[in-house]
């Protein structure tokens, strides 16, 4: 199950990379991804996503970004959010934000798990 | 060669600037004033020489406490001694420059129309050395740091009044330095404008970033988080690095260029280094 669950996500990942957008599949959600993506999120070296983004429980934010919450109700789509994550350039071509996805700054496995954090806030 | 750099190429390239044709180096400086002017109203204008400190009064009252017995007075005094050294031949660092060389670092950068390219102080340094058959010094830090810092120290007071001269070659090396400093960059993809123009006064997690206004007035630059001084293209090459860019090479073209372009954008304030952050 978790192997098939990982390949799937494995041949999402492609099919976005070529098609440039992302197909809404059904996700199976695992507590462990929340937590995994937390640690990715905070990594300095990975998503480092309170170097800009205010969220609850976050050390000592910085205030580029807008706060994150609110995640589920305001993205009924995860992929849409997704989509933020991984370019968001596209909504706005002069964004500070790094487009983690386009320069391979995270991996995609790495990308789903911060979406599944960031949807949790 | 690496996937996110021929991005960064791409993406340098499609922001590229028209060169020369539609340069407006003094409506350029206008905007860049006002728009710190706009977005820090409760600064005044001659403040912004003091970094993050001109904008965060918190951090000011410190940084005013350090200010009274600066970190960088040794490195004056190292900076002093080997000014006024005698070369094996005679002279010294003061006998290439006018007025003996004090209170003449506010001619620098400037553009040599004889050479065809930005000259800092550093270079002219360095070259003063050089011609006298004396060995070159490190760019980054030590001792040619420690000589910026006194001769820095001797032109405090005076004003920024970098200049353009006519010939379409100083216009492209403004220009470039001008195009450098808006080019996103690294696999991060920022620019220098992203954190010091429209995020400055902002927080990049515990870092306030500092208006890129009054940035070149103070270097060098004793920080702690140096643990010692360190020069204008010092910082430039972290800042690259921030972003996981490469940074350029001290005193090559681009940070020249760079330099040339943002000492223009803050023509007006006053030279006051060296200078200490955290
Ligand atoms: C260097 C600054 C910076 C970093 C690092 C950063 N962001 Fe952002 N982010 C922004 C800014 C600024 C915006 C506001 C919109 C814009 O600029 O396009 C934004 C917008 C967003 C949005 C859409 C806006 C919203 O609230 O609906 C999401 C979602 C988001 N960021 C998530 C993340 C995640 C997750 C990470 C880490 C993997 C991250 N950001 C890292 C600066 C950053
Ligand atoms: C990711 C954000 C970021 C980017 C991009 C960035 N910097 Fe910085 N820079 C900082 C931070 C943080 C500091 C330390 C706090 C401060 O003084 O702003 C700093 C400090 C500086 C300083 C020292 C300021 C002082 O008062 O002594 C200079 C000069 C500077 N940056 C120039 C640049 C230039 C030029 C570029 C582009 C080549 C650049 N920075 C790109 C974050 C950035």
């Amino acid at each position: 199950m978790w192997k098939s669950v990982k390949r799937l996500s494995t041949v999402a990942g492609a099919a976005m990379l070529i098609s440039g957008s992302i197909l809404a599949l059904p996700h199976v959600v695992f507590a462990d991804d929340v937590e995994d993506g937390k640690k990715v999120a905070e990594d300095r070296k990975k998503g480092n996503c309170f170097g800009c983004h205010d969220y609850v429980g976050a050390e000592m934010a910085g205030n580029i970004g807008p706060k994150l919450e609110n995640m589920k109700a305001r993205y009924p789509d995860k992929g849409a959010l997704r989509d933020r994550i991984w370019d968001e350039t596209k909504f706005n071509p002069n964004t500070i934000m790094p487009p983690f996805g386009k320069y391979k700054i995270l991996s995609e496995d790495e990308i789903d798990k911060i979406v599944e954090f960031i949807y949790s806030l | 060669m690496k996937k996110w750099v021929i991005y960064t190429l791409a993406s340098a390239m499609l922001l590229g600037l028209p060169l020369v044709s539609q340069a407006d180096p003094e409506g350029d400086r206008k905007a860049f004033q006002d728009y710190f002017k706009n977005r820090f109203p409760n600064t005044p204008f001659e403040d912004f020489i003091n970094g993050v400190y001109a904008i965060d009064p918190e951090s000011r009252e410190q940084w005013e406490a350090i200010e009274e017995f600066p970190p960088y007075e040794i490195a004056i005094e190292e900076g002093e001694q080997l000014f006024n050294k005698k070369f094996a031949n005679g002279k010294s660092v003061g006998s290439c420059f006018p007025n003996g060389g004090n209170g003449i670092a506010d001619q620098y950068p400037f553009f040599d129309t004889k050479r065809g390219e930005v000259v800092t102080l550093a270079v002219a340094v360095n070259e003063c050395l050089t011609a006298n058959g004396e060995k070159p010094m490190k760019y980054k830090k030590g001792p040619l740091a420690s000589v910026l810092a006194y001769m820095a120290f001797t032109t405090r007071g005076k004003k920024v009044d970098e200049k353009i001269p006519k010939d379409p070659r100083a216009l492209e090396a403004y220009e470039s330095g001008k195009q450098f400093f808006y080019a996103r960059r690294g696999q991060l993809n920022m620019s220098c404008a992203h954190c010091h123009v429209d995020n400055s006064g902002n927080k990049i997690r515990a870092d306030l970033l500092s208006p890129a206004l009054g940035h070149v007035t103070h270097f060098p630059v004793y920080r702690s988080k140096w643990g010692e001084l360190g020069t204008l293209h010092r910082r430039f090459g972290g800042c690259n690095e921030q972003v996981r860019a490469k940074a350029f090479e001290a005193q090559g073209p681009e940070y020249r260029n760079l330099e040339y372009f943002m000492t223009y954008m803050s023509n007006g304030l006053t030279w006051n280094g060296p200078g200490s952050r955290k």
